[in-house]
């Protein structure tokens, strides 16, 4: 038995993205404890709830995380409709699933190249990112911006398609997805890819739900839920939606889930423009929060469930508004799932729960 | 399982047209729609502050006072909000990349004064010249009028006599 030493990891690594401390406590080559401490790039973000009024705040919350933009934007807006009792009109949430499940593919194709590149096939990596820009190229068109779109507004959206933005998304959207299962066979039959993730970071099913993880990092334990299968909002105008699982529990897994649910978006955006009902894109809201009001929101994130609440006061600021992100939920299942593993292998499981820290911390 | 399974992609690479731009000699055309800089039509904009009072960041400045609507544009974060609240829709969006900037300034927009339309029509009933009318009240706003006044002028045409651009985005 070897002595025990505390290995840092973090906050800043080749790996990260984003800044959050590991304390690994190993001995020998494997990870006896992780100890996980965030803090780094905390802003208060929701403390600003009481100094911008709930239109103002939409542009705060989108900027929450460069990544998950269009879905904390679109999670703030309808948790402030359900507090007003505002109907969003039907072109509008046909608008925001399509952009929100556009955020996914880029958010995903992104994940993937820092997967690769945490594996170490730069060339893989490199594909994936080149492909991401197809769809920033399409945000950028359709929304005017490429990270952050500001589209998103209390009642509705800002900005319609027309027909000839929707024939050139349906083109784009084509391309990507013949290049796209082209590259995702190197995730999924490349054995250098195998041999780094097949059985490494694994966690089952029974513990996954008891440590609350959520998103991609739980079903790829086998637990099949998803909010979009919840059917809210505009989920809940499409035919079929069944959350894709993996009882395998490893990074393999992981990213196999992820690899398929970038094409189960394309699928989403493709029946979602099909059936684009016509119509307005906004209400006029009038008015502000009852006092003592209060409402709930779920938005399934690329990263997983994230729950919004929200509290008025009768003015149009409002008393409280909370976010619990996908992250903040799976750090406890990273932490377990760290324990036992190599230490060469840490890094591949901290990126595998695709730890979004911006969020986290707000 | 297998290996080799990115081979047809980055082989398939060697014979395409490069992805990337060789910037700066190469620019990327801003396409339509894209989110720029905000612009302030100066024939248009009443200055009644409502874009300042909107301003998430605080980047907008009207000063009725000394006639000028100004914008930092190192505040600003191109939400776009001052544009959906301008009752006279007199702001826009200009698609435009940010250029690197050498130092830090803020634009300001000099805003000229318009004739009032409702005193305009009676001054024409009663035959008065509206062009004398407009220099009186350029001096009435001078003399430190209360800004009200402003809100009368909706609709009204500009003179354009005391447009003064030198700073105008």
């Amino acid at each position: 038995m070897g002595k025990q030493t505390i290995i840092p990891f973090g906050p800043q690594h080749p790996v990260l993205p984003e800044p959050i401390h590991l304390d690994l406590v190993v001995e020998d080559e494997t990870v006896i404890e992780a100890v996980p401490q965030i803090g780094f790039i905390h802003r208060g973000l929701e403390r600003l709830v009481q100094t911008k009024d709930y239109n103002q705040f939409v542009y705060v919350a989108e900027r929450i995380c460069g990544i998950c933009a269009f879905g904390h934007s679109m999670g703030y807006a309808e948790t402030v409709e359900n507090l007003m009792g505002v109907e969003v009109p039907t072109r509008a949430q046909y608008l925001r699933v399509i952009w929100h499940e556009m955020s996914r593919v880029h958010s995903h194709t992104l994940w993937l190249g820092l997967a690769a590149d945490a594996f170490g096939f730069e060339s893989l990596f490199m594909h994936a990112w080149r492909l991401r820009e197809k769809i920033l190229d399409v945000f950028e068109r359709t929304t005017g911006g490429r990270v952050i779109f500001s589209v998103v507004k209390v009642g509705g959206v800002t900005r319609d398609l027309d027909d000839q933005q929707i024939d050139y998304m349906k083109s784009v959207f084509a391309d990507f997805r013949a290049e796209y299962t082209k590259l995702i066979r190197a995730f999924l039959d490349d054995s250098s890819v195998k041999n780094r993730t097949v059985g490494v970071g694994t966690i089952s099913r029974a513990d996954a739900v008891n440590l609350g993880m959520v998103g991609p990092f739980l079903r790829a334990s086998g637990e099949p839920y998803d909010v979009r299968m919840l059917g809210s909002n505009g989920y809940g105008e499409l035919e079929h939606f069944e959350p894709i699982t993996d009882d395998q529990g490893d990074c393999y897994a992981r990213i196999r889930v992820r690899c398929e649910e970038v094409l189960q978006a394309l699928d989403i955006i493709d029946e979602m423009l099909a059936k684009l009902p016509a119509g307005d894109i906004a209400v006029k809201v009038k008015g502000a929060p009852k006092a003592g009001s209060e409402a709930c929101n779920l938005v399934e994130q690329p990263r997983g469930e994230c729950y919004y609440y929200a509290k008025g006061n009768g003015t149009k600021y409002l008393d409280r508004m909370r976010m619990r992100t996908p992250t903040s939920q799976n750090l406890a299942g990273m932490a377990a799932t760290l324990k036992g593993c190599d230490v060469a292998d840490v890094n591949m499981i901290v990126l595998t729960i695709d730890p979004c820290i911006s969020c986290t911390e707000r | 399982m297998g290996f080799f399974k990115l081979g047809s992609m980055t082989m398939g690479s060697l014979f395409k047209e490069p992805s990337t731009l060789r910037y700066p000699f190469e620019t990327k055309e801003p396409p339509a729609g894209l989110k720029g800089r905000i612009v302030n039509d100066k024939d248009s904009c009443i200055l009644c502050g409502a874009c300042m009072r909107a301003c998430t960041t605080g980047a907008i400045a009207v000063d009725r006072k000394g006639r000028t609507w100004s914008i930092n544009p190192y505040r600003c974060v191109q939400c776009g909000y001052c544009i959906t609240v301008c009752p006279k829709k007199c702001l826009s969006m200009n698609p435009h990349y940010s250029e690197a900037a050498r130092e830090k300034k803020i634009r300001i927009v000099n805003v000229p004064e318009h004739p009032k339309p409702a005193r305009a029509k009676a001054d024409a009933a009663k035959g008065v010249d509206a062009g004398a009318k407009a220099g009186e009240e350029a001096a009435a706003a001078k003399a430190g009028q209360k800004a009200t006044a402003v809100k009368d002028a909706e609709g009204a045409e500009t003179n354009g006599a005391a447009g003064k651009d030198a700073a105008e985005n």
